[in-house]
């Protein structure tokens, strides 16, 4: 871990503040009152915990993007594969308390008038199995995509292009009731995580510290691959994909490793995302999305890893307060932010920080 | 050959599949005295023939030069050998025991094939002993690259290769800061950490004072022995300076071959570059 850290002076900062919010965060909430100044209301701690699974998201593209130059504009289908499969185990806790009180069927599938369960529902009652599909569909997914596109050497910006496809494609194949994933309505109205009822505040403070235990892991798993040699040779491949050829690696196979490795970051995160916010919908697959989270990275910085998590924080805490305030306002900020960002500080937030540092 | 012949050579019953019989890169064969044989090779893009019959051998430790004028093909010679490109007709062999057709960029890389490109192309993101450290031979798939560790032997290597092209004081300089020169010197620093058996050296002086043109000179013809290099080249000072044998490339094949006197007064190859 030292090796890790040792030349990453805002990794440093970054987790000693991330350790700190999971301790304190918790503790504001719990054991201060209302009426105190200092306390953290549920709400808050609920939608940081979200924060916390955006900004693994937004690692998870600043790994391909940054360090590898593949500028995936799907990644937000790995994130709705990983909570798709959240959901469903979620999904088959609510039992009879359904609308329809249905034991066996949740309220869709009651609906739509299936006698069964659909046969790829099997063993989504048991969270171990539902955890490993919150891994295994979106990394699968990536590798027989990664496989097929980086052998046939699409790179630049027809992979883009066909990264968006692919997201697309999902969106129109969620949005179908036949499809039995509940169709444009998704799944919601869950109950609990293995046995603890999802509107406790205990049970939101757990999943807020499980997310910053993800995200913190995710970010040494991340600065493992950087540092490494293979790490170094996915930024030769970014820069000179021809001579790492040449030198010998299999291209195809660096990028397919670390593309697969991302897709399952990006698939925790969102399974942490779905029992926090309650609900997941084909939304999650519009490409509008996907283009989003890219702009996350571009604002905080590329290449640092720290900077995505930066700027999944400032996007989404800006966007959660000018919805509020302004909310027909919000994608123009948005837009100008992101011009303003490429225009002024090609490196984003963190690549201004660092300048600062450089010229005192 | 018909589908039918097609079908019957893939399932001959005196031999294995080659995905079962996999090719064993690790050893080339040079008992008799050449490292590169290329035979009969054409290819040709949109109807035009880039390499027509092209026929040439290298032999162990060899520096050959190839000059030619523009669109001669030399640089779709180099293509073929590293797998870049695939010939239409011919076979070009490394050793005796390597077909280099039924190979990909990186297993030819493996194989002890180093490439230096006509741009220099170097990491410009990294220093360069990542730069060098890339390209040490080694294990390079996935798993082991990212286990990778640096022995203290193989720093060693790092560091005499930096010496080697001179650029030990530049170790922790980032490659993308060096000057054009320095960054082919660089490239062929690269190629020696593959500890190939043979280089290919696409315009090794392009762009470079006669300082940096002598010093390369030098450098090429020390390799040389150790390893055999085939350098491509314009520059007909440097070739004089360097070759004592040198290949003559016209419209895809060899027009004449022999010492660069020999060359010089050889009458189509005055007549190919002077005009007729």
């Amino acid at each position: 871990m030292y090796n890790l850290l040792k030349d990453d002076r805002g990794g440093q900062i970054f987790l000693v503040l991330l350790t700190f919010a999971a301790i304190l965060v918790p503790i504001l909430n719990l054991s201060t009152g209302v009426d105190n100044p200092f306390h953290v209301s549920t709400l808050t701690v609920t939608l940081v915990g979200k924060y916390l699974a955006f900004a693994l998201l937004a690692l998870s593209v600043d790994l391909v993007w940054g360090y590898m130059g593949i500028l995936s504009l799907g990644h937000g289908a790995f994130f709705a594969l990983g909570g798709y499969a959240m959901g469903m185990y979620l999904m088959l806790q609510i039992g009879d308390r359904g609308v329809y009180g249905n034991p066996d069927l949740p309220d869709f599938m009651v609906f739509l008038n299936l006698k069964e369960l659909p046969w790829f529902w099997n063993g989504f009652d048991n969270f171990w199995y539902a955890m490993i599909m919150v891994a295994l569909v979106p990394g699968l997914l990536a590798f027989v995509f990664g496989a097929l596109a980086f052998r046939s050497r699409v790179t630049g910006v027809y992979l883009s292009i066909i990264t968006q496809a692919l997201t697309y494609a999902l969106l129109l194949a969620f949005f179908r009731n036949e499809l039995g994933l509940g169709g444009n309505n998704g799944l919601t109205d869950f109950k609990d995580i293995l046995g603890f009822s999802l509107q406790a505040d205990s049970t939101r403070i757990a999943l807020f510290i499980a997310s910053a235990i993800a995200l913190g892991l995710g970010y040494l798993a991340c600065r493992a691959i950087v540092v490494s040699r293979l790490g170094k040779v996915a930024v030769a491949i970014r820069d000179a994909e021809d001579r790492v050829r040449f030198i010998g690696y299999r291209v195809d196979r660096v990028k397919l490793a670390i593309f697969t490795f991302s897709a399952v970051l990006a698939g925790i995160a969102g399974a942490l995302y779905v029992p926090q916010v309650g609900i997941i919908n084909p939304g999650e697959f519009s490409p509008l999305k996907s283009i989003e989270l890219v702009v996350w990275v571009a604002i905080g910085g590329r290449t640092t890893l720290y900077g995505a998590v930066l700027g999944a924080f400032i996007v989404n805490y800006s966007k959660t307060y000018l919805t509020g305030a302004a909310p027909e306002i919000w994608l123009f900020a948005l837009g100008a932010l992101f011009v303003l960002v490429t225009l002024y500080l090609p490196n984003g937030i963190v690549g201004l920080l660092k300048r600062r540092r450089v010229e005192a | 050959m018909s589908a039918l012949d097609q079908v019957r050579q893939k399932f001959r019953r005196d031999q294995v599949f080659d995905v079962v019989n996999k090719q064993d890169y690790s050893h080339v064969d040079t008992s008799h005295g050449q490292i590169l044989y290329v035979e009969d090779v054409s290819v040709s893009f949109d109807g035009f023939k880039a390499i027509n019959e092209l026929n040439f051998y290298i032999e162990v430790g060899e520096l050959r030069c190839m000059i030619g004028p523009n669109g001669a093909g030399k640089t779709t010679m180099m293509d073929i050998i590293t797998g870049k490109t695939q010939p239409d007709k011919g076979t070009v062999w490394f050793g005796q025991n390597i077909n280099l057709l039924k190979m990909t960029e990186p297993e030819i890389a493996q194989a002890g094939v180093g490439r230096k490109f006509q741009k220099p192309t170097v990491f410009e993101y990294h220093n360069i002993f990542e730069n060098l450290e890339m390209a040490m031979a080694g294990d390079k798939s996935v798993w082991s690259t990212f286990r990778a560790k640096l022995s203290s032997e193989q720093h060693d290597r790092i560091t005499t290769v930096m010496d080697t092209i001179g650029l030990s004081e530049h170790a922790k300089q980032r490659a993308g800061a060096l000057s054009h020169g320095q960054k082919q010197w660089l490239e062929i620093g690269m190629l020696l950490m593959q500890s190939p058996k043979l280089l290919l050296v696409d315009e090794p002086v392009a762009g470079m004072t006669h300082q940096e043109m002598d010093k390369t000179g030098e450098l090429l013809t020390s390799l040389a022995g150790e390893h055999s290099v085939v350098v491509v080249e314009h520059d007909m000072d440097f070739v004089r300076s360097i070759a004592n044998k040198v290949s003559v490339l016209h419209q895809g094949s060899i027009l004449a071959e022999g010492t660069m006197d020999e060359v010089q007064n050889n009458q189509r190859v005055i007549e190919v570059y002077l005009g007729e």
